[in-house]
């Protein structure tokens, strides 16, 4: 029997708000253990939780980014569970009214569209940290992260594999990078993502028992532990059993997933409205207002770069996989009119070498003004590919003036006539053996001789003149 | 309505408290009391009215995204119990 | 002279006219509470070499002529659920014993920027749980009118220490009823301000949508007095964005002509002691005398507010202590197996019965099945019980009715439950249930010589009304001038 795979994901992405979201503590990753906290986010006796703005207001930003009809009215409730790294034992999150609903988000796999439901997105507050490894008998908490904001995305249950929560979770993070709400980070633990996956025999409407797994810490976790999950529901069907309803954890390392707890018991967290915190109304001129600091989104931007700079589907989808890659790339075309030429720069040595160096794009020390300076050199003849290529290596490591490390290097382009035949002179005195199999009719020995005088020049010469003169020269 | 052994061990789940069984008993009895002493709400009509949660017309009030210092560890941690390292300790957690 | 006995702006009045020094007032109320303490219980906690040396200063600063506020160099004492940055604050549970907060309740600052004098931390219930003070960790709060009888709960500790004089004023809270019972038991006046009117940042919650700080003073010009210290909008907490504040010393005049006043009918038909029922009445008529316009009122769905108030309440309690699991603050077990065992032994052994029952109670409520039948419906009648008063402080400036049906009952005479509880609630709940003001003031006695209290609810932000005809009625009666007679020594 043919089974197919239905999944849904559970995104939860911290928002990249400077302070925390009830309190003013600093949310900067990486901080010595509990030195970013205070009696709020300790859930010290008697203090009260206070709404950070920005995070509701990027909470919205995001619904508008993924279609989503914001609410009008919401409020906060509370989510009760004893754990060591919720020092409430109540998490302060949205059950009934999130801030989002009903929204989409259109995917492109294998070249075809498809169009995955966005079910919520609500406003939460994230837990401590749980530290295992130090002691055998004993587990540290730190409460640095709790109450760093978090968004928590939940989609519908319309993937329908292992690929398509991929490119969902690559397309997400774009987005939410572009509107720049989170940086996604998800080896920070900045995005992370559970997911909820069922198989049913093909054609079947009804719905499969699903299992949640947990701890997937990248999106190669994601695809991997889908697989896993989905050949290991699909064994259990065609022997004969049945799926647990359980919530299982990922081991990547072992690249299997084991059961945590069984879910008949489902936990009741008795949610209830927040008491401490005021309702919130949104009106349409402060959702309008919201929209109009969301930039011009990856998937418009790449139809765009088709239309409008003539650029094949691949180069557009590339260059709006980042927006400061799109960003970078608009820059230099406002200086410079040939999008093309400049796509193949960012594209090729540009995109090397910022994996390379595994460096931000924000970081690279070229500007826009000085790729630009480097393609004109090479149109006004004055640099040859070639060499461009090195200076573009050196602009890449000393962010210097491509002009100025021509000018430096002596690697301007050698055009001047005479100097050009007394060098091609001497190649050919060198070489007598390939002049002579190109008299005899072996065309290709002009190469040789073109690559000789290239080398002879230090890759100077201008490539032109130089086949130019040897054909001359090989006439007489 | 009467509140049974049962859920008192539920409820003492929930809550995390361990009773003995007379213990269990003694809050049964006592719940059950108060369970039917409130059991007026639920003869009451409700029918159309919406809840109130908050009983004054406070709104939208938020503070801005800015950072304040944090408190002192050490001043943090005065009053926990067991600290190590930092950080509060508790019995190994498994996940 | 007996400085203790004096209110706080007699005391003002002789200080101003350097008749006294700070030292000698808080020296007069340290040796009263040294006298009388060891009897009435208030304290748990007492600051009194703090105290002695904040006078020392004052009295210093006093001396170069600064200009200082009206509320400086008083004593006052705080009930122990209101954190007090420096000084432990225990909520009267073996769960905070040792717990030092380090930060202040921001009406606790207010009080403390004016430069009051701390004397110490009041003894209440275990969590503000309680009618008697029965269920504190640490002891019993006794009545200063009768030392066999109850102060009131859960704030005994600032009612009992206002009215033996122990301190000049006192901070209280009030979720259900407790700061006004126990006011009206010792015969003091105590002010429940509107939700939202007084921050309750820095208040150990019960009850966070009903949870309010008010004073307990020894008359109703003090009471306005400490309420215009500590009342106002403040950024920690978002409930108090709307306070609006008056001039509430300034609104004490003797005049009540012209305002109307409505006798809360069901509050006498069954269920209240016979002097509590003509004490009341009578009051009425004082007021109708000084006049007043008063008319009987009917409110029928005030009899649900008890129930609605004890579902409320107690949803919001099992979530609000959760946090007590030993980890970051408060008392933990010594010895336990895993995680599990450290919640629950820690919880266990940490709280009393009265908790765990409330938070069982609440678990109860909220629980999936049970939240729509009791949490969602109490939640309803509130707003039935609210829609019924909104509609009556149309028509009325003030409703009257009685604080307690009873008079302060003998230690042992009624069990402390969560059930009994419920039915003190009954005048004092719908006020907290709705976020009304309602004020407490002495109107009479009964019997057996115990203070009777006379309550009034008026509409939010309406306590300058309220104190205002506390303030008539009590111009024109000396039931606040009498004290316990008991002799101590």
């Amino acid at each position: 029997m043919k089974y197919e795979v239905v999944i849904g994901l559970e995104i939860h992405a911290e928002l990249s708000t400077q302070s925390k979201v009830f309190c003013g503590c600093s949310t900067k990753f990486g901080a010595a253990p509990n030195t970013q906290c205070c009696p709020i986010c300790i859930g010290m006796p008697g203090v009260l939780p206070l709404i950070n703005k920005k995070a509701l207001e990027y909470t919205i930003k995001a619904g508008l980014a993924l279609n989503c009809s914001i609410a009008r009215y919401t409020k906060m409730d509370r989510k009760n569970y004893f754990y060591p790294d919720l020092p409430r034992a109540c998490q302060i999150s949205q059950y009934d009214m999130p801030v989002c609903q009903n929204g989409y988000l259109d995917i492109v796999v294998n070249g075809s569209t498809r169009r995955i439901g966005i079910n919520r997105i609500h406003l939460e507050e994230d837990a401590g940290k749980l530290l295992h490894d130090q002691y055998a008998d004993s587990t540290l908490v730190d409460l640095n992260r709790s109450g760093v904001p978090l968004i928590e995305i939940v989609t519908e249950p319309d993937l329908r594999s292992a690929e398509e929560a991929k490119v969902f979770l690559e397309t997400l993070r774009t987005i939410l990078r572009y509107i720049d709400v989170s940086d996604c980070k998800m080896e920070e633990g900045s995005l992370r993502c559970d997911v909820n996956i069922s198989i049913r025999p093909e054609g079947q409407k009804e719905f499969g028992v699903r299992t949640e797994m947990k701890n997937l810490n990248s999106f190669r976790a994601v695809y991997r532990a889908i697989e896993y999950e989905a050949n290991r529901q699909i064994a259990i069907m065609e022997e004969g059993g049945t799926v647990l309803r359980e919530t299982r954890r990922w081991d990547e390392g072992a690249g299997k997933s084991f059961s945590m707890r069984a879910k008949e018991h489902a936990q009741d967290y008795r949610y209830f409205p927040e008491p401490d915190l005021p309702p919130i109304e949104i009106d349409d001129e402060w959702v309008e207002e919201i929209r109009r600091q969301i930039p011009e989104l990856p998937d418009q931007k790449r139809r765009r770069y088709v239309e409008e700079y003539g650029l094949p589907e691949y180069d557009a989808g590339i260059l709006t996989s980042s927006k400061d890659l799109a960003d970078y790339f608009e820059n230099c075309v406002k200086l410079y009119e040939n999008p093309k030429a400049i796509s193949n720069w960012l594209m090729g040595d540009f995109l090397r070498l910022v994996n390379e160096k595994n460096i931000e794009i924000s970081d690279v020390p070229v500007t826009a003004e000085n790729l630009v300076k480097l393609l004109k050199l090479i149109d006004s003849k004055v640099i040859s590919g070639p060499i461009a290529k090195t200076v573009f290596e050196e602009m890449f490591n000393t962010g210097k003036d491509p002009e100025a490390i021509v000018e430096e290097k002596g690697l301007k382009q050698i055009t001047d006539r005479d100097e050009l035949v007394k060098v091609i002179k001497r190649v050919l005195e060198e070489n007598p053996k390939s002049v002579e199999d190109y008299k005899k009719g072996k065309k290709k020995a002009l190469g040789f001789l073109v690559g000789q005088t290239m080398k002879a020049t230090r890759g100077k010469a201008n490539p032109q003149l130089v086949n130019e003169i040897l054909l001359e020269e090989l006439e007489k | 309505m009467e509140i049974t052994v049962k859920d008192v061990e539920y409820l003492a789940e929930a809550a995390k408290f361990e009773f003995t069984e007379d213990e269990k008993q003694k809050f049964a009895q006592a719940l059950s009391d108060v369970i039917n002493a409130v059991d007026v709400l639920a003869q009451t009509d409700t029918q159309g009215v919406q809840p109130t949660i908050y009983v004054i017309s406070v709104k939208n009030v938020f503070r801005e995204d800015e950072v304040l210092p944090s408190m002192d560890r050490d001043i943090l941690l005065k009053n926990a119990a067991d600290v190590q390292d930092g950080c509060y300790r508790v019995p190994k957690v498994v996940e | 002279m007996e400085l203790y006995k004096l209110t706080v702006h007699e005391a003002v009045d002789l200080i101003n006219k350097k008749e006294v020094t700070y030292q000698q007032i808080v020296q007069s109320a340290l040796q009263q509470i040294h006298e009388v303490d060891k009897d009435v219980k208030a304290f748990i906690t007492l600051t009194d070499e703090r105290a002695l040396e904040d006078s020392r200063q004052l009295d210093a600063v006093k001396a170069d002529e600064e200009g200082l506020s009206v509320l400086a160099g008083i004593p006052f004492g705080v009930e122990d659920n209101i954190c007090t940055q420096g000084v432990r604050t225990t909520c009267a549970s073996k769960m905070l014993d040792n717990f030092v907060p380090p930060y202040s309740a921001t009406a606790f600052s207010r009080i403390a920027r004016q430069r009051g004098v701390l004397m110490g931390k009041l003894n209440t219930d275990e969590f503000s749980m309680g009618l008697t003070t029965e269920t504190s960790y640490f002891h019993e709060t006794r009545n200063p009118w009768d030392l066999n009888r109850i102060a009131g709960g859960a704030s005994a500790g600032a009612a009992a220490a206002v009215a033996a004089d122990e301190v000049f004023y006192a901070l209280a809270t009030d979720t259900g009823g407790s700061l006004r019972r126990a006011a009206a038991f010792c015969g003091v006046v105590g002010l429940k301000p509107t939700y939202g009117m007084v921050s309750r940042y820095g208040v150990i919650s019960s009850g966070s949508s009903m949870d309010q700080v008010g004073p307990i003073a020894k008359n109703v010009k003090d009471c306005a007095l400490v309420f215009q210290a500590i009342a106002g909008s403040d950024k920690a907490d978002p409930m108090t964005a709307t306070a609006r504040v008056a001039d509430y010393v300034g609104a004490l005049a003797d005049d009540i002509k012209g305002l109307r006043i409505g006798l809360l009918r069901e509050c006498f038909d069954k269920g209240i002691d016979k002097d509590v029922k003509e004490a009341v009445l009578n009051a009425a008529k004082t007021l109708e005398g000084l006049g007043a316009h008063v008319e009987e009122i009917s409110l029928p769905s005030v009899e649900l507010a008890p129930a609605a108030h004890c579902v409320i309440l107690s949803a919001e309690v099992s979530s609000n202590l959760g946090r007590y699991d030993g980890i970051k603050y408060g008392y933990r077990v010594e010895r336990c197996q895993d995680l599990d065992d450290l919640y629950k032994k820690t919880r266990t052994q940490g709280f009393g019965d009265e908790v765990k029952l409330r938070v069982m109670l609440g678990t109860y409520a909220l629980s999936a099945g049970n939240y729509e039948r009791y949490y969602l419906q109490a939640l309803k009648v509130r707003t039935i019980i609210k829609a019924e008063l909104e509609k009556a402080f149309e028509k009325f400036d003030a409703v009257v009715l009685p604080t307690c049906s009873t008079t302060a009952w003998k230690f042992g005479d009624k069990v402390d439950s969560a059930l009994a509880m419920f039915l003190a609630d009954k005048y004092t709940a719908p006020a907290s249930i709705a976020g009304v003001p309602a004020i407490t003031i002495p109107c009479g006695f009964d019997v057996n010589g115990l203070p009777i209290g006379m309550q009034l609810m008026g509409k939010p932000f309406s306590e300058a009304t309220l104190l205002r005809i506390a303030f008539t009625f009590e111009q024109n009666t000396d039931y606040h001038i009498k004290r316990p007679a008991i002799d101590w020594r």
